[in-house]
């Protein structure tokens, strides 16, 4: 019974994958991608990774996905000819991927069929319990360092992005902090002596 | 039918299906080298294929730091497509095309 729902992932996401690579439009691609994110979420559901494949759902689909949809839909961009390029180098590109394929295939079947080298692991996978649970016993305790880098990383990411992204517009009334904290009195106050019954 | 029914996955299933996945995604980096938004998916698929590994390795080994990794490895793809997109923006802002190939110089 698994095989089959294994096959059927694995042919969906297949060919969802080579969608990817060959449709014309933008936005069909990125949509396949989804699709793509869905069945590999399925097959990682067979593993009994059930915490990864929702986490792959929610990042993927709800996050990664939808910013590709947005630049896609946000830029103009004419695809058709890079589809002129495309078609040019369609054999030698399959010529190579199928060298390629072959190549990865064997070293993952000899990988496959010898004996497995960890000889005592330091984290055993139980599937009594919540695999959840099994991910945050580990993750903020022996992981605890590798849990902050990510974080850092993409904090870093964020910055980075927003930096690249950030528009200098003229004519914006904005707030120079350097400005107003290197004010001295003598430039900003001045004393007038009032004339009682004249004004100022 | 029935005898797929009564068999098991093997770990060569998910090697054999992420190696597929990985060739599709370089030979996509390899068609569309002129369109970043299809490199970019593209790359993508090479993450994804890279995860299918590392599960089916943590599955077959009984060990679950690779199901840990997987978690880094998406922190680092979404770091890497949040940076990769703006990098693309500002291209198209710049010169209203993201055709990677004509622009072969570097200025500034």
């Amino acid at each position: 019974m698994n095989l089959i729902i294994f096959y059927i992932f694995a042919t969906l996401l297949v060919i969802a994958a080579a969608t990817v690579v060959i449709a014309r439009n933008a936005v069909h691609a990125t949509l396949f991608l989804i699709f793509a994110f869905f069945c590999a979420a399925g097959i990682f559901l067979l593993q009994g990774a059930e915490f990864l494949a929702l986490l792959l759902v929610i990042i993927y689909v709800g996050a990664v996905a939808i910013l590709f949809l947005f630049v896609v839909m946000m830029l103009d961009i004419d695809i058709k000819e890079y589809k002129a390029e495309f078609k040019k180098s369609l054999p030698v590109g399959i010529f190579f991927s199928v060298i390629l394929f072959f190549e990865v295939y064997i070293f993952m079947s000899a990988l496959a069929t010898s004996e497995p080298i960890l000889l005592e692991s330091n984290y055993p996978l139980r599937h009594d319990g919540s695999n959840i649970k099994a991910i945050g016993e580990v993750l903020y305790t022996d992981f605890f360092i590798h849990f902050q880098l990510a974080g850092l990383i993409l904090l870093l990411a964020m910055v980075g992005a927003v930096m690249l992204t950030l528009q200098k517009r003229e004519g914006v009334k904005k707030q120079n902090i350097a400005e107003q904290v290197a004010r001295t009195r003598a430039e900003s106050v001045k004393l007038v002596k009032v004339l009682s019954g004249k004004g100022v | 039918m029935e005898i797929l029914a009564y068999q098991e996955i093997s770990l060569m299933h998910y090697l054999t299906l992420s190696s597929i996945i990985f060739v599709i995604g370089v030979c996509g980096i390899f068609l569309n080298r002129k369109n970043i938004i299809s490199f970019l998916l593209s790359l993508e698929l090479i993450l994804l294929s890279v995860n299918i590994n590392f599960i089916s390795f943590a599955n077959h080994l009984g060990d679950l730091t690779g199901q840990i990794f997987v978690l880094f490895t998406l922190t680092v793809a979404a770091a890497e497509v949040a940076v990769g997109i703006a990098i693309l923006i500002i291209y198209f802002r710049q010169f209203g095309d993201i055709d990677v190939t004509k622009q072969n110089q570097m200025r500034g």
